[in-house]
Protein backbone atom coordinates (compact mmCIF):
# COMPACT_ATOMS: atom_id res chain seq x y z
CA UNK A 1 0.00 0.00 0.00
CA UNK A 2 2.65 2.19 1.56
CA UNK A 3 4.81 1.54 -1.68
CA UNK A 4 1.90 2.24 -4.05
CA UNK A 5 1.71 5.85 -2.50
CA UNK A 6 5.04 6.65 -3.13
CA UNK A 7 5.31 5.15 -6.42
CA UNK A 8 2.19 7.58 -7.05
CA UNK A 9 4.05 10.50 -6.05
CA UNK A 10 7.19 9.33 -7.59
CA UNK A 11 5.00 9.57 -11.50
CA UNK A 12 3.35 12.63 -10.52
CA UNK A 13 6.41 14.52 -9.75
CA UNK A 14 8.37 13.34 -12.24
CA UNK A 15 5.41 14.07 -14.80
CA UNK A 16 5.72 18.02 -13.32
CA UNK A 17 8.99 18.31 -13.94
CA UNK A 18 8.82 16.64 -17.49
CA UNK A 19 6.16 19.36 -17.77
CA UNK A 20 7.67 21.89 -16.46
CA UNK A 21 11.17 21.36 -18.79
CA UNK A 22 8.68 20.90 -21.46
CA UNK A 23 7.32 24.54 -21.00
CA UNK A 24 10.68 25.38 -21.24
CA UNK A 25 11.37 24.23 -24.37
CA UNK A 26 7.70 25.19 -26.03
CA UNK A 27 7.10 28.52 -25.13
CA UNK A 28 7.61 31.50 -27.32
CA UNK A 29 10.33 33.96 -25.44
CA UNK A 30 12.58 34.06 -23.07
CA UNK A 31 9.66 35.88 -20.02
CA UNK A 32 7.63 33.10 -20.86
CA UNK A 33 9.52 30.21 -20.54
CA UNK A 34 10.57 31.45 -16.87
CA UNK A 35 7.33 30.04 -16.06
CA UNK A 36 7.95 26.65 -16.58
CA UNK A 37 10.87 26.12 -14.71
CA UNK A 38 9.98 28.02 -11.73
CA UNK A 39 6.49 26.25 -10.75
CA UNK A 40 5.74 23.29 -12.61
CA UNK A 41 9.12 21.79 -11.48
CA UNK A 42 8.27 23.22 -7.24
CA UNK A 43 5.06 20.70 -7.17
CA UNK A 44 7.40 18.19 -9.07
CA UNK A 45 10.19 18.28 -6.49
CA UNK A 46 7.91 18.48 -3.87
CA UNK A 47 6.31 15.35 -4.59
CA UNK A 48 9.58 13.50 -5.00
CA UNK A 49 10.36 14.81 -1.52
CA UNK A 50 7.08 13.61 0.12
CA UNK A 51 7.58 10.35 -1.51
CA UNK A 52 11.57 10.47 -0.11
CA UNK A 53 9.84 12.02 3.61
CA UNK A 54 7.14 9.00 3.63
CA UNK A 55 9.96 6.09 1.93
CA UNK A 56 12.90 6.78 4.50
CA UNK A 57 10.29 7.69 7.56
CA UNK A 58 8.91 4.04 7.29
CA UNK A 59 12.01 1.97 7.39
CA UNK A 60 11.88 1.69 10.83
CA UNK A 61 14.97 4.26 11.56
CA UNK A 62 13.03 7.46 13.13
CA UNK A 63 11.11 10.45 11.48
CA UNK A 64 13.20 11.54 8.29
CA UNK A 65 12.71 15.47 8.01
CA UNK A 66 15.23 16.96 6.35
CA UNK A 67 13.56 16.70 3.03
CA UNK A 68 11.33 19.74 4.35
CA UNK A 69 15.16 21.79 4.23
CA UNK A 70 15.14 21.19 -0.11
CA UNK A 71 11.59 22.19 0.30
CA UNK A 72 12.23 25.48 2.02
CA UNK A 73 15.71 26.15 0.23
CA UNK A 74 13.79 25.55 -3.41
CA UNK A 75 10.95 27.92 -2.09
CA UNK A 76 13.43 30.52 -1.50
CA UNK A 77 15.79 30.19 -4.31
CA UNK A 78 13.80 29.00 -7.41
CA UNK A 79 12.14 32.91 -7.63
CA UNK A 80 15.09 34.72 -6.74
CA UNK A 81 16.75 33.32 -9.92
CA UNK A 82 13.83 33.52 -11.99
CA UNK A 83 13.61 37.37 -10.81
CA UNK A 84 17.37 37.86 -11.20
CA UNK A 85 16.94 36.42 -15.02
CA UNK A 86 13.95 38.24 -15.69
CA UNK A 87 15.86 41.23 -14.60
CA UNK A 88 18.85 40.80 -16.60
CA UNK A 89 16.69 39.59 -19.48
CA UNK A 90 14.63 43.31 -19.14
CA UNK A 91 18.22 44.99 -18.77
CA UNK A 92 19.58 43.42 -22.46
CA UNK A 93 16.59 44.06 -24.04
CA UNK A 94 15.90 40.43 -24.90
CA UNK A 95 13.06 40.14 -27.20
CA UNK A 96 9.44 39.46 -26.03
CA UNK A 97 6.02 39.01 -27.38
CA UNK A 98 4.49 40.97 -24.31
CA UNK A 99 5.42 44.39 -25.33
CA UNK A 100 7.97 45.52 -22.49
CA UNK A 101 7.22 47.62 -19.86
CA UNK A 102 8.20 51.38 -20.34
CA UNK A 103 9.45 51.69 -17.23
CA UNK A 104 11.97 48.83 -17.42
CA UNK A 105 13.71 51.54 -20.23
CA UNK A 106 14.19 53.72 -17.28
CA UNK A 107 15.61 50.78 -15.86
CA UNK A 108 18.12 50.25 -18.21
CA UNK A 109 18.64 53.98 -18.07
CA UNK A 110 19.59 54.22 -14.36
CA UNK A 111 21.40 50.68 -14.14
CA UNK A 112 24.35 52.51 -12.42
CA UNK A 113 22.78 53.77 -9.24
CA UNK A 114 23.13 50.41 -7.82
CA UNK A 115 19.71 49.49 -6.47
CA UNK A 116 18.45 46.51 -6.29
CA UNK B 1 23.80 44.74 26.11
CA UNK B 2 20.74 42.25 25.28
CA UNK B 3 20.78 43.16 21.79
CA UNK B 4 24.84 43.18 21.35
CA UNK B 5 24.79 39.54 22.77
CA UNK B 6 21.80 38.34 21.02
CA UNK B 7 21.25 40.56 17.48
CA UNK B 8 18.60 38.68 15.80
CA UNK B 9 16.59 35.92 18.16
CA UNK B 10 14.29 34.93 14.85
CA UNK B 11 17.74 34.31 13.20
CA UNK B 12 18.39 32.17 15.91
CA UNK B 13 15.64 29.90 16.13
CA UNK B 14 15.69 29.65 12.54
CA UNK B 15 19.00 28.32 12.65
CA UNK B 16 19.12 25.87 15.57
CA UNK B 17 15.85 24.30 13.97
CA UNK B 18 17.95 24.46 10.19
CA UNK B 19 20.53 22.41 12.32
CA UNK B 20 18.09 19.98 13.91
CA UNK B 21 16.69 19.10 10.20
CA UNK B 22 20.09 19.05 8.44
CA UNK B 23 21.65 16.23 11.13
CA UNK B 24 18.01 14.57 10.77
CA UNK B 25 17.64 13.99 14.89
CA UNK B 26 16.39 15.73 17.90
CA UNK B 27 18.57 15.24 20.98
CA UNK B 28 19.65 17.15 23.41
CA UNK B 29 23.32 17.19 22.47
CA UNK B 30 22.18 18.35 18.74
CA UNK B 31 19.87 21.09 20.06
CA UNK B 32 22.60 23.23 22.49
CA UNK B 33 25.21 22.93 19.13
CA UNK B 34 22.18 24.40 17.28
CA UNK B 35 21.47 26.76 19.46
CA UNK B 36 25.45 27.49 19.72
CA UNK B 37 25.63 28.00 15.87
CA UNK B 38 22.38 29.77 16.22
CA UNK B 39 23.79 32.45 18.43
CA UNK B 40 27.06 32.53 17.11
CA UNK B 41 26.44 33.27 13.40
CA UNK B 42 24.63 36.16 13.87
CA UNK B 43 27.08 37.79 16.11
CA UNK B 44 29.46 37.24 13.72
CA UNK B 45 27.44 38.11 10.89
CA UNK B 46 26.04 41.30 12.36
CA UNK B 47 27.07 43.46 9.42
CA UNK B 48 25.03 41.64 7.25
CA UNK B 49 21.71 42.17 9.01
CA UNK B 50 21.21 45.91 10.02
CA UNK B 51 17.57 45.67 10.32
CA UNK B 52 16.47 43.33 13.14
CA UNK B 53 13.48 41.18 11.57
CA UNK B 54 9.62 42.01 13.54
CA UNK B 55 6.95 39.99 12.64
CA UNK B 56 3.90 41.36 14.25
CA UNK B 57 1.63 38.98 14.14
CA UNK B 58 2.94 35.44 13.68
CA UNK B 59 0.31 33.53 13.56
CA UNK B 60 -1.22 35.40 10.55
CA UNK B 61 2.48 34.18 8.35
CA UNK B 62 1.16 30.48 9.43
CA UNK B 63 -2.78 31.61 7.57
CA UNK B 64 -0.20 33.02 4.63
CA UNK B 65 2.14 30.57 4.12
CA UNK B 66 -0.70 27.59 3.98
CA UNK B 67 -2.66 30.05 1.82
CA UNK B 68 0.73 30.11 -0.05
CA UNK B 69 1.35 26.73 -0.50
CA UNK B 70 -2.01 26.16 -1.91
CA UNK B 71 -1.59 28.66 -4.28
CA UNK B 72 1.64 27.19 -5.34
CA UNK B 73 -0.52 23.52 -5.58
CA UNK B 74 -2.97 25.41 -8.00
CA UNK B 75 -0.68 27.44 -10.00
CA UNK B 76 1.50 24.37 -10.99
CA UNK B 77 -1.93 22.46 -12.40
CA UNK B 78 -2.57 25.34 -14.25
CA UNK B 79 0.63 25.97 -15.73
CA UNK B 80 1.05 22.72 -16.49
CA UNK B 81 -2.31 22.60 -18.78
CA UNK B 82 -1.08 25.78 -20.00
CA UNK B 83 1.99 23.96 -21.65
CA UNK B 84 0.10 21.04 -22.39
CA UNK B 85 -3.14 21.95 -24.16
CA UNK B 86 -3.29 25.60 -24.20
CA UNK B 87 -0.29 27.30 -25.33
CA UNK B 88 -2.17 29.40 -27.99
CA UNK B 89 -4.31 31.11 -25.03
CA UNK B 90 -0.95 32.38 -23.62
CA UNK B 91 -1.60 36.14 -23.23
CA UNK B 92 2.14 37.65 -21.63
CA UNK B 93 2.26 40.61 -20.57
CA UNK B 94 4.15 43.44 -18.35
CA UNK B 95 2.07 44.62 -15.24
CA UNK B 96 3.52 47.08 -13.21
CA UNK B 97 1.95 46.46 -9.67
CA UNK B 98 2.71 49.33 -7.27
CA UNK B 99 3.86 48.25 -3.49
CA UNK B 100 2.81 50.11 -0.59
CA UNK B 101 5.08 47.91 1.53
CA UNK B 102 8.16 49.27 2.54
CA UNK B 103 10.45 46.60 4.87
CA UNK B 104 12.51 44.86 2.37
CA UNK B 105 12.03 41.38 3.88
CA UNK B 106 8.14 41.82 3.12
CA UNK B 107 8.92 43.08 -0.31
CA UNK B 108 11.02 40.20 -0.87
CA UNK B 109 8.56 37.40 0.22
CA UNK B 110 5.95 39.51 -2.09
CA UNK B 111 7.91 38.99 -4.79
CA UNK B 112 8.95 35.51 -3.99
CA UNK B 113 5.24 34.81 -3.60
CA UNK B 114 4.27 36.12 -6.69
CA UNK B 115 6.83 34.25 -8.73
CA UNK B 116 5.71 30.74 -7.41
CA UNK B 117 1.78 31.33 -7.47
CA UNK B 118 -0.37 31.32 -10.90
CA UNK B 119 1.18 32.09 -13.99
CA UNK B 120 3.02 35.32 -12.66
CA UNK B 121 6.90 35.89 -12.20
CA UNK B 122 8.42 39.17 -10.37
CA UNK B 123 10.19 40.61 -13.23
CA UNK B 124 12.28 43.93 -11.57
CA UNK B 125 11.84 45.72 -8.96
CA UNK B 126 12.00 49.73 -9.07
CA UNK B 127 15.04 51.42 -7.66
CA UNK B 128 12.51 53.66 -5.88
CA UNK B 129 10.49 50.55 -4.34
CA UNK B 130 7.38 51.67 -5.34
CA UNK B 131 6.68 49.60 -8.54
CA UNK B 132 6.56 45.74 -9.11
CA UNK B 133 7.22 44.63 -13.02
CA UNK B 134 5.59 41.09 -13.19
CA UNK B 135 5.39 39.61 -16.23
CA UNK B 136 2.17 37.64 -16.44
CA UNK B 137 1.72 34.81 -18.63
CA UNK B 138 -1.81 35.28 -19.28
CA UNK B 139 -2.83 38.82 -18.66
CA UNK B 140 -6.28 39.25 -20.01
CA UNK B 141 -7.15 41.79 -17.47
CA UNK B 142 -3.85 43.98 -15.99
CA UNK B 143 -6.29 45.86 -13.55
CA UNK B 144 -7.79 42.64 -11.76
CA UNK B 145 -4.22 41.00 -11.60
CA UNK B 146 -2.82 44.22 -9.83
CA UNK B 147 -6.08 44.11 -7.53
CA UNK B 148 -5.74 40.01 -6.76
CA UNK B 149 -1.96 40.63 -6.05
CA UNK B 150 -2.52 43.54 -3.53
CA UNK B 151 -5.49 42.45 -1.90
CA UNK B 152 -5.09 38.55 -1.88
CA UNK B 153 -0.61 38.91 -0.59
CA UNK B 154 -0.07 42.25 -0.46
CA UNK B 155 -2.49 43.10 2.42
CA UNK B 156 -1.97 40.10 4.69
CA UNK B 157 1.94 41.01 4.51
CA UNK B 158 1.25 44.56 4.98
CA UNK B 159 -1.00 43.32 8.26
CA UNK B 160 1.94 40.91 9.43
CA UNK B 161 4.81 42.83 8.98
CA UNK B 162 3.84 46.22 9.13
CA UNK B 163 0.99 47.23 11.23
CA UNK B 164 -0.26 50.51 11.72
CA UNK B 165 1.64 51.81 15.57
Amino acid sequence: MLEIAISVLIVIGAAFTFIGSLGLARFGDFYTRLHGPTKATTLGVGALLIASVIHFSTRGEGVSLHEVLVTVFLFITAPVSAHLLAKTALHLRVGSLAPPPPRAEAASGAQTDGAD
Amino acid sequence: MLRRLLPHPLLTVALALTWLLLVNSVTTGQALVGLLLGWAIPVFTRRFWPDRVRIARPWWLVFFLIKVLWDILVANVAVAALILGGRRFARPAFVPVPLELRTELAISILANTISLTPGTVSAWLSPDRKTLMVHGLRVSDPEALVQEIKTRYERPLIYIFEPPC
